[in-house]
């Protein structure tokens, strides 16, 4: 019952998305343009909520993707520099660097019995630290870093009656992500003990399971999937990096995985939903008439205002029993 | 009687003594893990930490610098505090901060008030201002049950750029757009030595405030019940709603007058910038202060102090081409290690032995 119901939402999704496009070209705004913009900032939302919602279902709470996604952006381009290759970047500087963070993450969470919101808020704050030294360190310039356009991860180019749509391959990854996690979530038994992890962790720790292990496994995969959307960020969408480039996304990722109840479908859908109003920022920003009506502060705000609109509108949502809760065998 | 006073002491310094020892440990691990990533990237970090300590210590200016420094850390660790022993992660200080300091611009550089009326209406409004912004935080809280972290980060950009557009479009200083206006003399505190400035004691009574508040009344005793087990509070009847609000209303007081001891109390340019570059980061400094204080208003002043040595003689480790934002990845590891309860285990277990500790 649960595939017809969804596709009847997508539908219906898909059907409100064309009438919000066809009412916003009737006052100037480009809706490919739009699109393409929405996409390049749902990449990065996806893979950090997807992450996070696989973290979550196993009983761990990492709001450090803020610092992840910071850390990661900065790592990414300086391997990407190294390697001459974007994609190579986004591999090493990315997903192992995320990765590490990920594992350490797990450890300190599980047998280090941390208080992972505080844990968490800690890696951001480290993060918000660490990247302007780094940036320092690595290339004496504070703050502020261009690197060969060559490096940048080169978008697939799809021709749409007489235009050419840019997506970015890693988009097309993220999708592929959701879909595979999704998958090993509901269908698999690691999926089923890695729900088991966050709601009864007593039962898998007597069918002979290490709950520590399936949680550290699912906290490295999430920061390695947020690893992967920091690193995104430089070398896939602005093409460069500043140190404020993460902007909050990490949070906003957060925000998508509260609304979606740490569904990685929903999660996703979130997502598109948060990079379109970050897309249409950007697009009004630059649309004739209103960027000399509307001050430019009050359009940047509209992603914050969108995710806090977003939340409010769906309350709070169960979340599993064990969640934030070090296993300590009785 | 002076056995007495002995016993009493003894008894504090028992109870204190764990706290006290995590806290440190969680520095030098925090101070450790800076010095390695000085070396990995091939610094000298014992000539940076001892320029760090010479040019925050070392000279009178040094250490007014360094109290200056430590005044709004203490605010937004507070601020982070009430919402810790209240049971909630109210990361809200950064923007609340924000809109203190543009309130104390609006009171300060537009009004004219004889001196001290003038101080005192613009440092209130100021802190009415950064409560005004945690009020959303509170309604979405009580009312839809949305996650006070994200929203309060969420407020905490909406800040940023709601600010920005009021320096730029209304409070701008005229011929230099980098600012907004300087409050005028009569709303400007007195200078003490350096930058530091009479605001100092505006903060500390404000954390005696808190303390008394939190620990001394009927409503403190609410909040803290409501953090300590918010089962037993509901059962005894406590308003969860007048909880949450009371909570991030005295948060957001608290920020609001961290921003206005930046412009109210910090000279040479009694404003902010346009960058909000001398506001900035402020809030999350604090959470550090908070959890080095245990979250305790006397420990947090003594925590801010440490932290302010740390940010003012950062600068000085730029002569060796060090950032100075390392000690903010320092202030991010001593949170993480403070997030551990094992912690003090941990390391007598490596100190003393296995056996002893146990």
């Amino acid at each position: 019952m649960k595939v017809p119901r969804r596709l009847g939402w997508f539908i219906i999704g898909i059907m409100a998305l064309i009438g919000v496009l066809y009412a916003l070209s009737m006052i100037g705004i480009e809706p490919s343009h739009l699109l393409e913009t929405t996409f390049m900032a749902m990449t990065p939302l996806i893979l950090a909520a997807v992450g996070e919602c696989l973290n979550e279902k196993a009983g761990v709470v990492n709001i450090g993707l803020e610092g992840i996604f910071l850390i990661t952006a900065v790592t990414g381009v300086y391997w990407a520099e190294i390697v001459g290759d974007g994609i190579g970047g986004l591999i090493i500087g990315g997903a192992i660097i995320g990765g590490i963070i990920g594992l350490l993450f797990g450890v300190i969470s599980t047998y280090g019995k941390a208080a992972q919101v505080v844990a968490g808020m800690g890696l951001n704050v480290f993060g918000l630290g660490f990247v302007p030294f780094l940036m320092v360190a690595l290339w004496a310039f504070p703050g502020i870093h261009m690197f060969d356009p060559k490096l940048v991860i080169r978008t697939i180019d799809i021709p749409v009656g007489g235009e050419i749509f840019r997506l970015s391959p890693i988009t097309v990854f993220a999708i592929i992500v959701v879909i595979v996690v999704d998958i090993i979530l509901y269908h698999t038994l690691l999926g089923l003990r890695i729900q088991a992890a966050g709601e009864k962790p007593e039962a898998i720790d007597v069918a002979g399971v290490n709950v520590n292990h399936i949680r550290i496994l699912a906290s490295t995969v999430c920061g390695a999937l947020t690893g992967i959307g920091g690193a995104f960020m430089p070398l896939g969408w602005f093409g460069g990096l500043v140190k404020e480039i993460t902007a909050g996304r990490g949070f906003i990722a957060l925000a998508a995985v509260v609304f979606s109840g740490l569904d990685p479908i929903l999660a996703a859908v979130s997502s598109f939903i948060f990079g379109f109003s970050e897309g249409l920022a950007f697009t009004v920003m630059i649309t004739p008439g209103v960027k000399e009506v509307v001050p430019h502060y009050f359009i940047k705000m509209i992603p914050y205002i969108a995710t806090i609109v977003a939340l409010a509108i769906v309350g709070s949502k169960r979340f599993p029993k064990a969640l934030a809760k070090p296993y300590i065998r009785e | 009687m002076t056995s007495a006073a002995i016993q009493g002491v003894k008894r504090l310094f028992q109870k204190l003594k764990r706290p006290l020892l995590e806290s440190l440990l969680a520095i030098i691990i925090g101070l450790i893990i800076g010095a390695i990533l000085m070396a990995i990237f091939g610094y000298d970090p014992i000539a940076a930490y001892s320029a760090l300590l010479i040019g925050s210590l070392g000279s009178f200016d040094g250490i007014c610098e360094s109290l200056a420094n430590a005044t709004p850390l203490m605010l937004t660790g507070l601020t982070f505090a009430i919402g810790m022993k209240s049971g909630y992660f109210n990361v809200g200080a950064e923007g609340q901060a924000y809109l203190g300091a543009i309130g104390a611009i609006m009171i300060g550089s537009t009004i004219h008030l004889p001196y001290g009326v003038h101080l005192a209406i613009a440092t209130l409004f100021a802190m009415f201002m950064g409560a005004l912004w945690s009020l959303p935080v509170s309604a979405l809280k009580a009312w839809r049950g949305v996650h006070e972290v994200v929203s309060t980060i969420m407020l905490n950009w909406m800040a940023l750029f709601f600010v920005r557009y009021l320096i730029e479009y209304h409070y701008y200083e005229p011929g230099r757009a980098e600012r907004a206006m300087p409050v005028l003399p009569t709303a400007r505190y007195q200078v003490l030595g350096a930058s530091l400035t009479t605001v100092i004691f505006a903060a500390l009574a404000f954390m005696l405030f808190a303390y008394f508040l939190l620990w001394r009344t009927t409503l403190g005793y609410e909040l803290r019940l409501t953090g300590s087990n918010p089962e037993a509070a509901r059962y005894i009847g406590i308003n969860s709603t007048r909880v949450i609000f009371l909570n991030f209303f005295l948060g957001g007081l608290a920020a609001g007058l961290a921003g206005a001891t930046q412009v109210l109390g910090r000279p040479p340019a009694w404003t902010i910038y346009k960058t909000l570059g001398n506001v900035i980061n402020l809030g999350f400094d604090g959470i550090g202060a908070a959890l080095i204080g245990r979250n305790h208003p006397i420990g947090i002043i003594f925590a801010s102090i440490l932290l302010g040595v740390l940010s003012y003689g950062a600068r000085f480790m730029m002569y060796l081409g060090v950032d100075p934002d390392l000690t903010r990845a320092v202030n991010g590891v001593i949170i993480i290690a403070l997030s551990l309860p094992e912690l003090y285990r941990i390391i007598k277990t490596l100190i003393v032995g296995r056996r002893e500790a146990e």
